[in-house]
C-alpha cells in the first residue's frame, strides 16, 4: 500500500518537472508560432513578382494549362469540353488540367479558389461571374492582369455590348473574357395547363394575379418556387424589382444604396413578392429550383420564374420546347433583359501564362462561343453568332439580348459585391418563411450598407 | 511491516537514481522531450497558433481577399451578435444540443439495457443499432431530408406518404415551416428572433439521434458489462427490487460513461455542420441554421474573413464551456487517484 504511494509521489515529482519543462518549451514555441503566423499574413502580397518569373522562360516548354471552374453538371461540362477541344487543336501537346470543384452553385469552388490565390498558387485561368464578383473581389484586390491588348487584337470590344464591357472593366481596363450570357427574368409555363384553362402567359404584374386566381380556382398551384439552394426567392425578388423599378432605376438601387430606405417602390416590390408567394407552394424550402421546375413540366404547377438554365433542365428531362412548356419574360419585364455572364480572366502569376492567353482567345472567339453555348444552354456574349447552331429558345434569347434594355442580376454576381449578395439573400430567405414585410425591409436596408464599401 | 521495508528501500533507490543521474546527466532526461517535441510543436502551430491567428483576425477589419489587419476591437462581435441570423443560430444550437443529447442518451441507455438482458441474437441487434454511426452525416442528412419532404395533404411524400398508406390521419410539414413553438413569448427589443423550439429543427434532431444513439448504446453496453454481477446480486439478496437495483446500483455506476458521452455528443452538436447543410441547408429562413454554416458562408461566400473568424471564436468558446470543466474534473480525479 505505502510502497505504491511512494512510487506515486516519486512519479509525481518527475511529472511536475516535466510539466514545468513542457511549459517552458511551449511558451518558446508559441511565441515563434505566432511569429510564423504573422509572417504568413505579411507575406501575402509577395507572390506578385511571380509573373515576371513565368514570363521570361515563356518560350520554353509550357506543356500544361490549368482551368478552374464549377462546371460539373451535364451540359455545362460538355460545353467546357468543347472549348478544351478547340484549344487542343490550336496547341497540340498541351495537357489540360480540368480543375473543377462541384457543388454549392460555385460557393465551394470559390472557397478553394480564394485559398489558392492567397497561397500564391493561382490556376492559369478561372471562371468568374462578370460584374462585381470579378471587379469587387479580384480586380480591386490587385489579383488580376488587365487584358486590354487581347481585346484590341481580337476586336472583342466591337462585338460585345457596351453594358457588358462596362461590367468587366475597371478604370478603363478590361479584366476578363465573357463566354456566355444567361437570362434571369424568365417565366416558364405548362402549355397544356394554360390551354386547358384558356389562359395566356401573363405580361404584366396585374395579368399575373388574374391568371393566378384562375389557376388557383382550377386547383393547380399557380407558381412553383424552390428555396433549398437559398437563391430561388432572392432570384424571384430581383425579377420583381426589375418589373417595379424598370431597368434604369433598378440598376441605380445598387449604386445609390439610400434608395432602399427612401424609395416607396421598395415597399411596393415587397408587397408584390408577398402576393406572388401567396400563390406559390408552401413547401418551397424543401425544393431546389430544379424540383420546382419539375412540377411545371409534370403539370402539378402552372408556372415558375427562373433563369434560362431551366430551359436546359427541361430539355434534359425530355420535355419538348413549345409543346410541353412555353416561355415569356417574367411578368412586367417585357423588353428588359436581366443578364448574368460567366467569364474567364488572367490571374497575376498564372504559371502557364502563354497557354492561358491562348485559352482566353478561344473563350472569346466566335468558334469557341458557338461550340460552348449550345451545349451549356446559354447564348454567346458576342453579338455575331452562327445562328444555325442554336435552337429555338436560344435564338429567341439572342434576339432579345440584342434589342432589350439590359440590367445586371444581383443574385448571380453581376450587380453587387458578394457581401451584399449574401445579406440580400438572407433577408429574402427569412421573408420567404416569415412573410414579415417590416422585417425584410429593415434587413434589406441593413444589407444596403454593404454596397458602400 | 511494509512501511519499514519501504523506508529502508527508499534511500537505497534514491541513491541509485542519483548515481545514474551523475553518470548520464543529460540523455536520460531529454529523450522524452526530444520524442514529444515534434507533436508538441505541430499542435502548438496548427492548433494554438491558428486559434491565436483567428483571434487576431476576428478583431480586425479584414473583408475581401486582401488581408487588412487594422484593429477594430470587438466590432465584428457586435455585428454578428446583433444580426438576425446569428441570434437564430445560437437559439438553434442550444435547442439542438439539448434535444440531441437527451434523445441519444435516453434511447442509447434503453437499447443497452434491453440488449444487456441477454436477448437471443444480441450481436445481430447490436450491429443493427450501431450501424447508423458508420454512415457519414452527409448520407444521413440527404436520406432524412427526402423522408421529411412533406408534399401536400392531397399528394403526400416521404413519411407523410407512409402515414397515408398506414391509414394514419397525420400530416407533418415541420421541414417547411419557420414556426417556433410555443412562440409569442418574451422578446425584448434587442432580440430579433422569437425564442422557443423551431419546428424545422425536429427532423434534424431526429436524424441526429438516429445516427448517434447507437454510439451511446455501445458505450452504455460496455459500462453495463463492466459492473460486477456481485454488486447487483448483493442488492437482490438484500431484497431490492429490479427497479431499485437499476436505480441505486446500475445507474450511479453509469455516471462516468454518461459524462463521457455528453462530452463527445456535445462537441459534435455544437460544431454540427454537414448534417444540417445536407438536410436543410439552414432553412427555412434560418430556422435550422447553425454557427458552422454561418461561418462557412460568411467567410467563403461573402469574403468577410474578420466576421467569419469572430464566429469561429464564439464557437470555440461554446465548446470550451463544455470541455474545460470536464478536463479540470478529469485532472482532479486523476491526481486524487
Amino acid at each position: 500500500m505505502e510502497r505504491s504511494t511512494q512510487f506515486g509521489s516519486s512519479q509525481q515529482l518527475t511529472r511536475r518537472q516535466l510539466i514545468r519543462r513542457t511549459l517552458a518549451i511551449g511558451v518558446a514555441l508559441s511565441s515563434s508560432a505566432s511569429l510564423l503566423a504573422a509572417c504568413g499574413g505579411g507575406a501575402q502580397p509577395t507572390p506578385t513578382p511571380a509573373p515576371q518569373a513565368a514570363q521570361t522562360p515563356a518560350a520554353a516548354a509550357e506543356d500544361k494549362l490549368e482551368i478552374f471552374s464549377w462546371w460539373t453538371n451535364p451540359g455545362e461540362a460538355d460545353g467546357l469540353a468543347a472549348l478544351f477541344e478547340i484549344f487542343k487543336q490550336r496547341r497540340p501537346g498541351v495537357e489540360i488540367i480540368n480543375a473543377t470543384v462541384a457543388g454549392g452553385a460555385g460557393t465551394n469552388a470559390k472557397a478553394v479558389l480564394v485559398t489558392r490565390m492567397q497561397g500564391g498558387n493561382p490556376p492559369d485561368s478561372f471562371q468568374v461571374h462578370a460584374g462585381q464578383e470579378l471587379i469587387g473581389t479580384w480586380v480591386v484586390a490587385g489579383k488580376m492582369e488587365p487584358i486590354n491588348d487581347l481585346f484590341e487584337q481580337e476586336g472583342w470590344s466591337k462585338v460585345m455590348p457596351k453594358t457588358l464591357l462596362d461590367q468587366i472593366s475597371y478604370k478603363g481596363e478590361f479584366f476578363s473574357v465573357p463566354v456566355n450570357i444567361h437570362r434571369s427574368n424568365m417565366l416558364w409555363y405548362n402549355k397544356k395547363v394554360f390551354a386547358d384553362n384558356g389562359l395566356e402567359p401573363p405580361k404584366t404584374l396585374d395579368d399575373f394575379f388574374a391568371v393566378a386566381e384562375k389557376l388557383k380556382a382550377a386547383g393547380v398551384t399557380p407558381l412553383s418556387v424552390g428555396g433549398k439552394d437559398k437563391f430561388e426567392v432572392p432570384h424571384l425578388f430581383e425579377d420583381l424589382l426589375l418589373a417595379v423599378f424598370g431597368p434604369a432605376d433598378y440598376t441605380k438601387l445598387f449604386s445609390e444604396p439610400s434608395m432602399w430606405e427612401s424609395d416607396p417602390r421598395v415597399d411596393q416590390a415587397i408587397e408584390v413578392l408577398d402576393r406572388f408567394l401567396s400563390f406559390a407552394n408552401e413547401d418551397r424550402s424543401a425544393l431546389s429550383w430544379a424540383d420546382a421546375a419539375q412540377r411545371v413540366i409534370d403539370g402539378t404547377a402552372a408556372m415558375t420564374i427562373m433563369g434560362d438554365w431551366a430551359y436546359g433542365y427541361f430539355i434534359n428531362k425530355g420535355a419538348k420546347a413549345g409543346e410541353v412548356f412555353g416561355w415569356a419574360p417574367s411578368p412586367g419585364t417585357d423588353g428588359m433583359f436581366m443578364w448574368l455572364s460567366d467569364s474567364f480572366g488572367l490571374p497575376k502569376g498564372a504559371p502557364h501564362r502563354n497557354n492561358a492567353i491562348e485559352w482566353l482567345k478561344v473563350c472569346g472567339s466566335r468558334e469557341g462561343q458557338d461550340a460552348f453555348n449550345p451545349k451549356k444552354g446559354s447564348i454567346p456574349a458576342r453579338t455575331d453568332p452562327d445562328r444555325s447552331v442554336y435552337d429555338e429558345y436560344l435564338l429567341y434569347s439572342i434576339d432579345r439580348f440584342a434589342q432589350d434594355a439590359l440590367a445586371p442580376s444581383v443574385v448571380h454576381g453581376a450587380a453587387a459585391n458578394e457581401a451584399y449578395m449574401t445579406e440580400y439573400g438572407n433577408a429574402l430567405n427569412v421573408f420567404s418563411a416569415s412573410r414579415d414585410k417590416k422585417q425584410v425591409k429593415s434587413m434589406l436596408i441593413e444589407a444596403a450598407r454593404e454596397l458602400k464599401t | 511491516m511494509a512501511g519499514k521495508v519501504a523506508e529502508q528501500v527508499r534511500p537505497r533507490v534514491a541513491r541509485r537514481e542519483a548515481a545514474a543521474r551523475a553518470r548520464f546527466p543529460r540523455v536520460d532526461r531529454f529523450i522524452p522531450f526530444v520524442v514529444l517535441a515534434p507533436s508538441v510543436a505541430a499542435i502548438l502551430v496548427f492548433v494554438y497558433g491558428f486559434i491565436l491567428w483567428s483571434t487576431v483576425v476576428s478583431l480586425s477589419r479584414w473583408q475581401g481577399i486582401v488581408p487588412d489587419l487594422t484593429f477594430v476591437g470587438f466590432r465584428n462581435y457586435a455585428t454578428i451578435f446583433t444580426s438576425y441570423r446569428f441570434q437564430s443560430d445560437l437559439r438553434n444550437t442550444i435547442v439542438f444540443t439539448i434535444f440531441f443529447l437527451i434523445g441519444s442518451l435516453v434511447i442509447g441507455l434503453l437499447l443497452a439495457v434491453l440488449l444487456d438482458s441477454r436477448v437471443r441474437g444480441e450481436s445481430f441487434f447490436r450491429t443493427v443499432y450501431l450501424f447508423p454511426m458508420a454512415i457519414s452525416f452527409v448520407v444521413t442528412g440527404t436520406a432524412w431530408q427526402w423522408l421529411f419532404v412533406p408534399g401536400t395533404p392531397q399528394e403526400p411524400t416521404g413519411l407523410n406518404l407512409l402515414f397515408r398508406k398506414l391509414g394514419l390521419p397525420v400530416f407533418i410539414a415541420w421541414s417547411t415551416t419557420s414556426e417556433v413553438w410555443p412562440g409569442g413569448g418574451w422578446q425584448p427589443e434587442w432580440l430579433r428572433v422569437p425564442l422557443g423550439i423551431p419546428l424545422a429543427m425536429l427532423p434534424v434532431i431526429i436524424a441526429a439521434i438516429w445516427q448517434m444513439s447507437g454510439f451511446t448504446m455501445a458505450m452504455y453496453l460496455a459500462a453495463l458489462r463492466g459492473i460486477p454481477d456481485e454488486l447487483r446480486e448483493a442488492a437482490r439478496v438484500d431484497g431490492a427490487s429490479e427497479w431499485q437495483v437499476f436505480r441505486y446500483i446500475t445507474f450511479p455506476l453509469l455516471q462516468p460513461v454518461t459524462l463521457a458521452a455528453v462530452i463527445v455528443l456535445g462537441h459534435i452538436s455544437l460544431k454540427i455542420f454537414d448534417l444540417i447543410m445536407t438536410q436543410t441547408g439552414g432553412g427555412p429562413g434560418f430556422a435550422t441554421d447553425v454557427p458552422g454554416i454561418f461561418m462557412y458562408e460568411t467567410t467563403f461566400k461573402s469574403n468577410k474573413y474578420a466576421e467569419g473568424a469572430a464566429i469561429a471564436i464564439v464557437m470555440l468558446v461554446m465548446v470550451s464551456v463544455l470541455i474545460v470543466p470536464y478536463l479540470i474534473w478529469r485532472l482532479r480525479t486523476e491526481t486524487e487517484r
